[in-house]
């Protein structure tokens, strides 16, 4: 072949693109990657096959018989699958009464039904014609011999066309699988069951995929998945199968009209049934499924474990809530007491502050009358006055540390010189501190 | 082939050859003018041959004029007999002979008993199939020398692909007791394909292509990989159903009962053989006009109780009671495309053979059961299709042109089993390109079911220029379903609701069908980038430049590529071994 121009884009090497000569062997052709298949002797370019195949070597029987072994088969002439025993008394049957005849088991179907592709169908008709053509069995002696071949036309013509297979398949009941009875459920096997019944059920759908029963591993989401589908089942069956004839001459004209009405309200009817039964079927299969009340009693625990532990957490922010409040109180109360306590020290102190006043003054005074108020002999009433309102004027002057100060200057001092010396620098310091003016205070000064 | 016992043939330079198609409804013969295949008219001027012997008073008539003694002498007819050379007459089908001569069992085979010489009392002859392929193919043979001018020496012929072995054994011998020596059987339909591939405007490509032949008593869809003009049957589908005559009997049905309805009281024509000869035959000129027209008559004296009957029916209601075998026959095709494991999206070409094939609406079908481009190759589809009915003829001629100059034993040795049975990989090799949003796509290069060894070459754009990569690497298809957008459900959705309605529900079930055909979901092919094979660098290329990459791979499953730009010098070269 010449070489064909795609209509594609080459993408640019990647930086760093590096290889010797330019080509880089990365992976390897599938596994298992080719089958073998038959070529055609056919045409032009076979022939220069064969020629390039052959190049002077010639092949032989044998290679024939392996070569073609290994081929892979396209044409699959095996029809062993359709065989099974004739009832003896089907092949009796009048193709008349069509309508009442199992067209799977007149065709040899009868393990495949609804499940029978159309290649099985056209083969197992070809298969009961090859058998029971009526021309063979005139060839054979047996002349007008063609009711049963007329069942397999029937049959044939029903299966083959869509809508009317469907027709049939809708009343087939040999198709049907009858829900498990308590015994068998006893045993067990609940899922391989029921599962069974829906797969059968299943043939009505319109919607394909059908979701499978599962067993007892599907999850929640599956098995709720499941009878959503089914409570909502959309089918396709139908009931026109099972319609009463209607007469085909024009003379009857009411007849004609009130058999098709009767026929229209029977279907209904059976549809309306098979809806009900339907629904049977699930409520009956879901009131039994374990998995339903294991989901359930999943999602109580869940639901329990949920109000436990918000119950848990209540306890706790409560216990939580009174630790604090209590050590708040606790707090609160510490700090009362301390304040109290610190009042009281305060107040003790300003006792004590006040009776070091006190008795400081006591010092000072009695420093000015041990000093005998600094005269000599019995001091006069006006000197005692003069000296100790100096001394009053003083203590007015000084806080209580310079009243500590000096009654610790004075205490203990016997001299009066001494004495009237501390008293004379306390009044100089006050001077100069501008809190006494000159001349104040002159009993104690000078 | 030589080995089968037969009698060695002709030396090639005195072989005159032909390709001869011998169905069960009809034959044809074709030869080469200038490389042309053509299929010759017999002396009747028929193109078609009905496959039909008939003996009058011991005068032997063939084709068309056999046909029509099925209404006076159906006894001494013989019809439909092709599929039973080889059989046994526990496997053969009867249902066609049933106007006309009967199988009956003889031996390990099938016979028919016939009066075939002259004489009121001569003694009935019972021939074996056998006898009369030979004498059908004597025939048929006598026309192409009187045609030709000398004699025909050798055929090839085709036949269905599900003949076994031993109906091959027995056409070959029937056919050279007819002198004839058959240089090789092949395909039905690859003999179809041939013949379009063998068009000189044809350009070989690597396509997938589905032939449904269309015949008389049966329908035959073959599924095959056309792969550097080599071809591989992947899947084939067979059906006794869905056919010529299946139409015909539609039509045979309508008249009837329309004829009665005229007549009242007139006998049904289908309880009277001579009637339903008639009928038949009627029947199936008025489907062939129906073809071509779209109204067409129907009329045929004294059809029964002496009554003529004249109708004429127009192309809507064939359409419309032929509904069934359509359908059937649109069924057939997608399920042969389904058991090739493939997907309609897959097939690049319908071709259409067979005499059934003419008709209109199973092209149209066809047309929308395949994808837009899609090429169905059918008189009402493409101008320039072949007709239907000479296909197999044409292609058997040009491959007796191939191969008349080979001897016999080189003919066997061709087309033995260890020539023919070759690996063919599952998967497309090709490289990564890159679309127009600048992402990495599949190029296939060896698409998948080619045969190998096999080498393809292709031209590949480096707009930008520069160094380019080529990064080899596996590929395979998967079809991408886009779901339209789901309808909100109509019918409530809780239990109860569902139980309520299900009085109605026939109705609401019929209003539903028809709003879910509206949406169609969108599928698509598309191409999945497997494991990388190999990497190599094209350097230099020039702006708007292309690369030339070519892939061999060889019957180990080794693969060689070579890259290089288009009239550019030097190049890359490397092979990557098997597993
Ligand atoms: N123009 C036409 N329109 C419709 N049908 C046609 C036309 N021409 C031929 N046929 C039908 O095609 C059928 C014959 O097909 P064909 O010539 O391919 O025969 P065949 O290959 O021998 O068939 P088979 O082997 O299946 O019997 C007949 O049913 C015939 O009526």
């Amino acid at each position: 072949m010449e070489a064909s121009v795609l209509p594609f884009t080459l993408p640019s090497l990647p930086e760093g693109w590096e290889a010797e000569n330019s080509f880089k062997a990365i992976g390897k052709t599938t596994q298992g990657g080719t089958t073998q298949r038959t070529l055609e002797p056919v045409g032009p370019y076979f022939l220069a096959h064969a020629r390039r195949a052959r190049h002077k070597r010639t092949f032989s029987e044998d290679d024939r018989i392996q070569a073609q072994e290994r081929a892979k088969k396209v044409e699959d002439n095996d029809d062993s699958e359709i065989s099974e025993p004739e009832d003896p008394m089907m092949l009796q049957r009048d193709a008349k009464d069509w309508k009442t005849q199992d067209h799977y088991k007149v065709l040899g179907l009868s393990r495949y039904r609804w499940k029978a592709t159309e290649e099985q169908i056209k083969r197992a008709h070809r298969k009961k014609v090859l058998k029971h053509h009526p021309d063979k069995k005139a060839a054979a002696g047996r002349a007008d011999d063609d009711n049963f071949f007329k069942c397999i036309q029937k049959a044939t013509e029903v299966l083959l066309d869509p809508v009317k297979r469907r027709q049939f398949d809708s009343v087939d009941e040999e198709a049907d699988v009858e829900p498990p009875t308590k015994k068998q459920l006893a045993k067990g096997n609940y899922y391989k069951l029921w599962a069974h019944v829906f797969k059968s059920e299943a043939r009505f759908s319109k919607v394909h995929p059908v979701p499978s029963f599962g067993d007892e591993n599907s999850t929640k989401e599956e098995v709720e998945n499941f009878y959503n589908f089914w409570y909502n089942f959309d089918s396709w069956r139908s009931f026109e199968y099972l319609d009463e004839d209607v007469p085909d001459d024009n003379e009857n004209r009411d007849q004609k009209r009130h058999m098709e009405r009767k026929n229209a309200n029977a279907r209904k009817k059976k549809k309306a049934e098979d809806n009900a039964r339907l629904r049977k079927l699930l409520d009956d299969c879901s009131a039994g499924d374990e998995r339903i009340k294991r989901f359930r009693q999943e999602a109580n625990a869940a639901k329990n474990k949920k109000r436990l532990e918000r119950e848990a957490a209540e306890k706790k922010a409560a216990e939580e809530a009174r630790l604090k409040k209590e050590a708040e109180e606790k707090a609160a109360k510490e700090a009362e007491e301390k304040a109290k306590a610190e009042r009281e020290a305060s107040k003790k102190a300003k006792e004590a502050a006040k009776n070091a006043v006190k008795k400081n003054k006591r010092v000072l005074r009695g420093s000015v009358k041990d000093a005998n108020y600094f005269v000599e002999g019995d001091a006069s009433a006006a000197t005692i006055d003069a000296v100790l309102g100096d001394v009053e004027l003083i203590q007015g002057k000084i806080d209580a540390d310079e009243l500590a100060a000096l009654a610790g200057k004075l205490n203990g001092l016997t001299v009066p010189d001494k004495i009237k010396g501390v008293w004379k620098s306390e009044v100089e310091r006050l001077v100069a501190a501008g809190k006494l003016k000159e001349g104040e205070a002159k009993t104690l000064g000078a | 082939m030589a080995d089968n016992g037969v009698k060695s043939g002709p030396e090639p330079s005195e072989r005159t050859t032909i390709g001869i198609t011998f169905g069960n409804s009809n034959s044809s013969i074709a030869h080469l003018v200038d490389d042309k295949a053509e299929v010759i008219a017999n002396e009747d001027g028929d193109r078609q041959i009905p496959t039909i012997l008939s003996y009058v008073d011991g005068d032997e008539y063939y084709g068309q004029q056999a046909k029509n003694f099925l209404v006076r002498n159906p006894k001494n007819t013989v019809a439909y007999f092709r599929d039973f050379l080889g059989k046994e007459f526990k496997s053969i089908d009867p249902t066609h002979n049933h106007a006309s001569a009967h199988p009956q069992e003889s031996g390990e085979t099938v016979a028919f008993t016939i009066q075939d010489k002259e004489g009121e009392d001569a003694a009935p002859s019972t021939l074996s199939v056998s006898e009369v392929a030979t004498r059908y193919l004597r025939r048929l043979v006598g026309s192409a020398s009187e045609y030709l001018g000398k004699k025909v020496t050798s055929a090839v012929i085709t036949v269905p692909t599900n003949f076994t072995d031993k109906q091959k054994a027995a056409l070959i011998a029937a056919a050279a007791a007819a002198d004839l020596e058959v240089l090789q059987l092949i395909s039905e339909p690859v003999a179809a394909v041939l013949a379009y591939d063998g068009r000189a405007e044809t350009k070989i490509e690597d396509k997938i292509v589905v032939v449904a032949d269309l015949g008389g008593t049966r329908s035959d869809v073959t599924v095959l990989a056309s792969r550097g003009g080599m071809y591989t049957i992947l899947a084939t589908a067979h059906d006794y159903e869905f056919a010529g005559f299946a139409l015909d009997k539609v039509l045979m049905d309508h008249f009837a009962k329309e004829f009665m309805k005229k007549n009242s009281g007139a006998s049904d024509p289908r309880e009277n053989a001579r009637s339903l000869a008639k009928l038949r035959l009627e029947a199936e000129a008025t489907k062939r006009a129906l073809s071509l027209g779209t109204n067409a008559s129907f009329s045929v004296e004294s059809l029964a109780d002496g009554l003529d009957f004249a109708s004429t029916i127009n192309r809507l209601r064939y359409e419309t009671i032929a509904r069934t075998v359509f359908e059937g026959l649109n069924r057939l095709v997608g399920s042969a495309v389904k058991k090739a494991g493939l997907d309609v999206l897959d097939v690049d070409e319908v071709i259409l053979s067979g005499g059934t094939s003419h008709t209109p609406r199973i092209a149209a079908n066809l047309r929308y059961l395949f994808p837009q481009n899609t090429r169905i190759l059918a008189p009402s589809t493409e101008p320039t299709a072949i007709n239907p009915s000479e296909l197999q003829a044409r292609g058997a001629a040009l491959q007796a042109s191939l191969i008349q100059d080979y001897e016999a034993e080189d003919i066997d040795q061709s087309t033995h089993a260890a020539v023919t049975t070759v690996p063919h990989v599952t998967n497309a090799i090709g490289v990564i390109s890159l679309n127009e949003a600048g992402e990495e796509t599949f190029a296939p290069i060896v698409p998948p079911e080619t045969a190998v060894p096999a080498r393809r070459t292709v031209h590949l754009s480096a707009p930008n220029g520069g160094d380019v990569l080529v990064k080899v690497v596996e590929g395979n298809t998967h079809i991408k379903v886009t779901k339209p957008e789901p309808k909100a459900k109509e019918n409530g959705d809780s239990k109860a609701a569902k139980v309520e309605d299900a009085d109605d529900s026939d109705e609401d079930d019929s209003d539903f069908d028809d709003d879910e055909e509206e949406e169609e979901e969108k599928r698509e092919k598309v191409w999945k980038i497997g494991s990388t094979l190999a990497e190599a660098a094209v350097k230099d290329v020039k702006k708007g430049g292309k690369v030339e990459v070519s892939i061999t791979v060889n019957s180990d499953l080794s693969i060689i590529v070579t890259a290089r730009e288009v009239g550019g010098k030097g190049g890359v070269r490397g092979t990557l071994t098997s597993a």
